[in-house]
């Protein structure tokens, strides 16, 4: 009666040990998490912190530049977690699209990194940043290269108890305001996330992304799938800060220190347009274009909340807040229009706008603290005193509107070459139209805080300090570098899209020996 | 079973959705552990349930018997709780310390990071 009581599941499990290359698309999360667990010990001692987390993100873009290359080199990667094959085990699968956004972000953080290390020399004070910073890396690498649902969500969580640390950490009265309506709100997205997660599951009975793609068509007629993809919509959206649920982010990205909203603008949000990608463009591709009118008119909704909220602030630091959205909602146009150019436009733009914005936020900070003040009615001078610095801010300025020759036109160029190409004239015009609108608010801030001499009774501008000079120059050098020579990154972009729209190469990695049991 | 199960989750999320929208930090954070456990409940439901047999392979067996309840919703569930019990402590104590610091728990009086005499940008030169 009794069966064998010997199992085998040797089926279910990888044979022998991971290869190198497998363990690079693991060792982004797992150092950084690592490292955020040494800089807690380190608490008492800033200086050791400081060097151990800026060695820590150089290690992290090192690590996924190697990943580029294999990925490059021999298509997406898979490592499973404890040798449990998928759709048993937990599976993290590097595809280019992942990997693209991970350098991206260990770049910005990196950057981040050596701008805070300036910035925070004067106070000689411990305190969390270090470590939040590297927990938070570790959140955002783990969520671009994971390929398990259920995982993207635990390191949603990760990404955001480290954000809520770092939001929090000042004394001033408008940062605890800020912090509180971004914490809540954002808390709330994740949970619609995990309902469409859950629901995901009812529906498939598997959390690996690769199987549901394989399981999608069997389903489709029975499940209702276009229901799940508006969930995921609007959790993820309202991640991106795309209308209507955009409202959290100009309420608080102005209030933390110059270096954390910084980070917060170049990384937070394209977590978000990240998972959109991923869900929309791999996993349902027929629903997502069931949704395209829906997600065109949030695009245009976004682009214009952006380009006119940007033109009514008076802070230049919350005009860059609207500057983030206009930003996404140009991502999402690129989404509702999908195909090569909507799509390769679309991540092309999200990569940019991570560099950009990061860097916008780290030079506004500096232009503030030189100038004495956020407020575009007292600012002046700053042209007059560092005619170089102001050079430097026009060209970030000409790259968020997208004009050329910077790195924010060539993505706004293929986009609106799409729209055009499926006669989507109205949504190539909103794209122009909250170019335009950035383009006059930006001229403004030109022209008020750089040009107009200062006033008499207004503070003597500062001198610049080449802490923060230093990082801003690196980022503004790839501002221009790929503004002059978008072909590299163009035919990257395109190669990335391909596999994202057409994921054989990924279900290859994720299931070498074809179909799952 | 199922069927019920979906209307009290139903129930939890609607509960949850009303106290959310109060202006009052305190109910809204209310509402997000009544949000955190309907979820909980959805995932529940969403690994179909059964009440028959615990998920526990037998002596002499090599395979759960075809009744058994599912154990992956389970883990799921436990690892949000974890997650949204972390983040709810969290939010607790920033929020005592918003009501220490900002001196109300009325979110329309909340106005310190976008104020409400915030002046207009400058209309000439």
């Amino acid at each position: 009666m009794a069966a064998s009581s010997v199992i085998d599941v040797s089926a279910a499990l990888a044979a022998g040990p991971a290869t190198a290359a497998q363990w690079l698309v693991v060792l982004p999360a797992a150092s950084c998490l690592l490292l955020s667990a040494v800089l807690v010990m380190l608490w008492r001692q800033p200086r050791l912190q400081q060097l151990l987390a800026v060695a820590g993100l150089a290690f992290l873009v090192l690590v996924d530049l190697l990943l580029l290359r294999q990925v490059l080199a021999t298509g997406p990667v898979t490592m499973v977690m404890g040798r449990w094959l998928p759709p048993f085990g937990i599976a993290f699968t590097a595809d280019l699209t992942g990997v693209l956004m991970a350098l991206a972000a260990a770049l910005v953080a990196f950057v981040v990194c050596l701008s805070a290390a300036g910035e925070r020399e004067t106070s000689g004070r411990g305190d969390g940043f270090y470590p939040m910073l590297l927990m938070l890396m570790a959140g955002v690498s783990g969520a671009f290269l994971t390929g398990d649902i259920f995982n993207l969500y635990v390191w949603f969580e990760v990404l955001l108890i480290a954000s809520f640390g770092l939001i929090a950490l000042g004394p001033e009265r408008a940062q605890i305001d800020g912090a509180l309506k971004y914490a809540v709100l954002n808390l709330v997205a994740t949970t619609l996330f995990l309902i469409a997660v859950g629901i995901l599951y009812a529906v498939f009975g598997t959390l690996n992304m690769a199987d549901i793609v394989m399981k999608a068509p069997d389903l489709r007629e029975t499940a209702p799938l276009v229901t799940l993809t508006a969930l995921f919509l609007l959790a993820f959206g309202m991640k991106a800060a795309a209308f209507p649920v955009n409202f959290w982010l100009p309420a608080a990205y102005h209030t933390p220190r110059p270096a954390v909203a910084a980070l917060f603008a170049g990384l937070l949000t394209k977590v978000g347009i990240y998972a959109l990608l991923r869900v929309t463009v791999m996993l349902f591709p027929p629903e997502r274009e069931q949704l395209e009118p829906l997600i065109a008119t949030v695009a245009v909704a976004t682009m214009l909340t952006g380009g006119l909220g940007a033109l009514a602030q008076n802070d230049i630091r919350r005009m860059l807040g609207f500057v983030v959205i206009a930003g996404i909602g140009t991502v999402l146009a690129g989404l509702s229009l999908g195909g090569p150019g909507g799509i390769g436009g679309a991540l092309f733009y999200a990569l940019h706008s991570m560099v950009l914005m990061t860097a916008l936020y780290l030079a506004i900070g500096e232009a503030g603290r030189i100038g004495g003040s956020f407020s575009l009615a007292a600012l002046g001078g700053l042209y007059g005193r560092h005619a170089g610095f102001a050079g430097l801010c026009l060209c970030l300025f000409f790259a968020a509107s997208g004009l050329p020759p910077f790195s924010g036109f060539w993505p706004k160029a293929m986009l609106v070459k799409a729209a055009l190409d499926v006669g989507a004239w109205w949504l190539a015009g909103a794209m122009l139209l909250s170019g335009f609108l950035l383009t006059i608010a930006f001229g403004r801030v030109f022209l008020m805080a750089f040009w107009r001499p200062a006033k008499e009774t207004a503070p003597p501008v500062l001198a610049l300090r080449w802490q923060a000079i230093g990082p801003l120059l690196l980022l503004a050098a790839l501002v221009v570098g790929f503004g002059a020579f978008p072909e590299l990154l163009l035919r990257t972009v395109q190669d990335a899209e391909i596999t994202l729209d057409n994921p054989q190469a990924y279900l290859g990695s994720v299931f070498p020996q074809g179909a799952a049991p | 079973m199922e069927a019920w199960f979906s209307l009290l989750a139903g129930l939890f999320f609607a509960a949850a959705v009303y106290l959310i929208l109060s202006k009052h930090l305190i109910r809204t954070l209310i509402g997000i552990v009544l949000l955190g456990n309907a979820v909980n409940l959805t995932l529940l439901v969403a690994g179909r349930l059964t009440r028959e047999v615990p998920p526990i392979i037998a002596d002499g067996l090599d395979r759960l018997p075809g009744n058994a309840a599912n154990p992956l919703p389970q883990a799921l569930i436990l690892t949000a709780i974890v997650i949204s019990f972390s983040l709810f402590a969290f939010l607790l104590v920033l929020a005592y310390r918003a009501y220490r610091v900002l001196g109300t728990d009325d979110t329309d009086r909340m106005r310190f990071a976008e104020p409400v005499d915030e002046p207009a940008p400058p209309k000439g030169y």
